[in-house]
């Protein structure tokens, strides 16, 4: 009707009926928008100095975490024993980085476990709740925010609400009682993180997309015609990104101080070592007492350079989304 | 084919809900008042016709952009409704929808904003060819932007909106406009926060659109000197209505309504606070939550002429004095259609309350 009538003064005329197979070609530009976003990111990351050696850390646990049977010298929940016999439990061993004369790098807890094997295995607890904390909390905290803001109404009215209420629990008390209740095992702390953490992202993210869902570019996305999906992916996803990262990254360091909080306090999980289960197992045996600080002294350490180091890249990433701070 | 009409809008309204605290809200349902609304559009009627340039003036906030989203689809209208292809859009289904979205484009003001900041020239321009699944995509997207005067084309596939300046920008923003073959575009404000020196250039690039595609276009400005140029009719909106409407010849050099004559006389001043030109006309905008009874301009109005302005809506109607195509909603003038607004007035003060409704706007339909 009014198209044929028109198509003779369009300029497209000539190309109306060529099918060239471009399926391809627009895949690869998805996935090209992706990368560059992610390589941008990354670069104006990594031109801070505090960002780029707390990256160092982080990857130098990951690869302890990977590596840890090859590292450490024993399981680490392996009864060390005094001579071939196997009699005597070898406990409170010095280490024989002071000297010692046993091969404990770090000595030997009151039950006779090797303590740096302990602190070995103890960074793939520790990276494991970090990462997986984070990577859902940033995730289901983004996908929330930007449903709750891109529809508003109804449904943000919705979601909202679960997250004010959510904001009602205090986190470590309610870690604990849920952790009390579901049973003390790694993957409930997890879970019991996960379920608490959502809330900043998904508020966050959400003022974000309800400034963004105003902006003319979403709305000469959506005068195109373009899905819901399509407008919540391809415009607004790619744009909160960095505050995604941001709270990702806090949100490591949360949930290592959490599980350390949780296990310290006698909930960690029976069957694996990490390192509130150490600081949990030196106070215990009161090795502070019998001046044991290479027990204690160690996992600390390393529950606070992870944890400073997911700060650090957090504030990395709050300078990049907030220039005002620098 | 001239006058063949495209789009006709009938009694559009557009209100939307004041923003207010719950405790407010708590007050009115506890009171039983109901809540607040911005009369942003409020019950306006003109058609598109093929090929025209239709321009749309008026003082800041007086629904200018309101009345161009609701054109786009990107509000759902209060009431009334907007007629494409003998179709009335709140009765289209998907497919009509579709197709509607293929053919109704729009650009905005901001050329800052109007750009994905994470997404190419290539990929913002090809955007709407993967909606609704064109094919020849590089090829219509290289046309689109050599239309567009972006030359050469290639050499802009790869650039990221922040290394455009914001010509360049409202550059791609008209070819992402133009890429799928639309029947009319709404361009709102395109020009005004540009540079001085780029207008023209992307001016006389709108005017090639209009000429070589046969497009309709809704032009949207508060700068009736450059609408004069662009536009073959104006149509001059206050606090959400059309006061006048007719050919841009005719209203410029012979406006009838005060409210019209007031603008034209108004000498656009550049406004440093707000980086655009303001049309400065003496008094206040009038509130647009409670609106008043009668003309909406009568708080401003030099030639005002009593009770039948504050209680009579004037309807806008052919004058039996102005020009054929001019429409004007006035009380000044004589109807041409036989309305008297006295005849009004007296059976409203002899009447009761409910003779205060048929004073609106007698075409329209039942208003919730
Ligand atoms: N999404 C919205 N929610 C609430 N009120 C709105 C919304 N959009 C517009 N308004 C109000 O509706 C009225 C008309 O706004 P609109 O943007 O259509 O005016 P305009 O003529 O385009 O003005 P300008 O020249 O400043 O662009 C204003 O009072 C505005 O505050
Ligand atoms: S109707 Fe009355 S108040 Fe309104 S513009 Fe005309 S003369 Fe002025
Ligand atoms: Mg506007």
């Amino acid at each position: 009707m009014a198209q044929e009538e028109q198509s003779g003064r369009s300029i497209f005329t000539d190309l109306d009926d060529g099918s060239t197979n471009e399926q391809v070609d627009k895949w690869q530009r998805t996935a090209r928008l992706w990368k560059e976003t992610l390589i941008e990111q990354w670069k104006m990351l990594t031109d801070e100095l505090s960002v780029k050696l707390s990256l160092f850390v982080v990857a130098a646990f990951v690869l302890i975490a990977i590596f840890a049977p090859l590292i450490a010298p024993y399981p680490p929940l392996q009864r060390q024993y005094q001579g071939d016999a196997g009699i005597l439990i070898e406990k409170w061993a010095d280490p024989s980085l002071l000297g010692a004369d046993n091969g404990y790098l770090l000595g030997t807890t009151a039950e006779g476990f090797d303590i740096f094997s302990q602190l070995v295995y103890g960074t793939r607890a520790a990276l494991m709740v970090g990462l997986i904390a984070a990577v859902f909390t940033a995730g289901i905290g983004t996908l929330v925010g930007l449903v709750a803001g891109y529809y508003g109404g109804k449904v943000d009215d919705a979601l909202m609400r679960v997250v004010d209420f959510l904001y009602g629990m205090p986190l470590l008390p309610t870690v604990i009682v849920l952790v009390a209740v579901l049973g003390p095992n790694l993957w409930n702390i997890i879970l019991a993180l996960i379920i608490l953490q959502w809330r900043s992202t998904a508020r966050v993210i959400r003022s974000q997309a309800l400034s963004l869902r105003e902006r003319p570019f979403v709305k000469a996305a959506e005068v195109a015609g373009a899905s819901d999906w399509h407008i919540i992916s391809r415009h607004l996803a790619p744009n909160v990104l960095p505050m995604t990262f941001l709270y990702g990254s806090f949100g490591i360091a949360w949930a290592i101080l959490a599980e350390a909080g949780v296990s310290f306090i006698g909930l960690g999980d029976p069957n694996t070592v990490s390192w509130g289960t150490m600081l949990q197992a030196s106070r215990a045996y009161s090795a502070l007492q019998f001046g044991a600080w290479w027990w204690f002294v160690p996992p600390g350490i390393c529950i606070g350079l992870l944890v400073i180091s997911g700060f650090l890249i957090g504030r990395g990433y709050e300078e990049i989304t907030n220039p005002k701070l620098q | 084919m001239a006058n063949e009409v495209l789009l006709e809008v009938e009694n559009l309204k557009k209100h939307f809900k004041v923003n207010q605290g719950w405790i407010a809200s708590l007050m009115q349902s506890v009171s039983g008042d109901g809540p607040d609304y911005v009369h942003a559009v409020d019950g306006v009627s003109f058609e598109l016709r093929k090929g025209e340039t239709l321009g749309l003036a008026g003082e800041s906030g007086c629904g200018k952009t309101t009345t161009g989203m609701s054109l786009v689809k990107l509000h759902d209208p209060t009431a009334g409704d907007i007629v494409y292809n003998d179709k009335k859009l709140s009765e289209a289904n998907d497919a009509e929808i579709a197709e509607f979205r293929q053919n109704a484009q729009m650009i905005f003001q901001d050329p800052f904003e109007s750009l994905n900041p994470r997404m190419t020239v290539y990929d913002t321009v090809a955007e709407p060819l993967r909606i609704h699944d064109i094919r020849n995509e590089t090829a219509r997207v290289q046309r689109a932007l050599e239309f567009a005067e972006l030359l050469p084309a290639e050499q802009y596939f790869d650039q990221y909106p922040h290394e455009l300046s914001g010509g360049q920008r409202q550059r791609v923003a008209i070819a992402r406009a133009l890429v799928l073959d639309p029947d009319f575009i709404v361009a709102d404000e395109p020009v005004s926060m540009l540079d001085v020196s780029l207008r023209a250039g992307v001016l006389s690039l709108l005017d090639r659109m209009t000429d070589e595609f046969g497009l309709s276009v809704v032009y949207i400005s508060h700068d009736l000197s450059l609408l004069r140029h662009m536009c073959d009719r104006l149509a001059i909106m206050y606090m959400g209505k059309i006061v006048e409407k007719g050919p841009t010849d005719q209203i410029i050099e012979n406006p009838q309504h005060p409210y019209t004559q007031a603008l034209i006389n108004a000498v656009p001043v550049p406004d440093p606070d707000v980086g655009r030109e303001r049309v400065e006309l003496r008094g206040e905008v009038g509130d647009v939550v409670e609106i008043p009874s009668g003309c909406r301009f009568k708080s401003r109005c030099p030639d005002y002429i009593g009770d039948v302005c504050d209680q009579v809506v004037p309807p806008l109607e052919q004058k039996t004095d102005a020009g054929v195509d001019q429409d004007i909603a006035c009380h000044l003038y004589e109807s041409a259609e036989g309305y008297d607004p006295y005849a009004e007035l007296a059976s409203m003060r002899d009447g009761d309350a409910a003779a205060t409704d048929s004073g609106d706007d007698a075409s329209a339909p039942a208003d919730d």
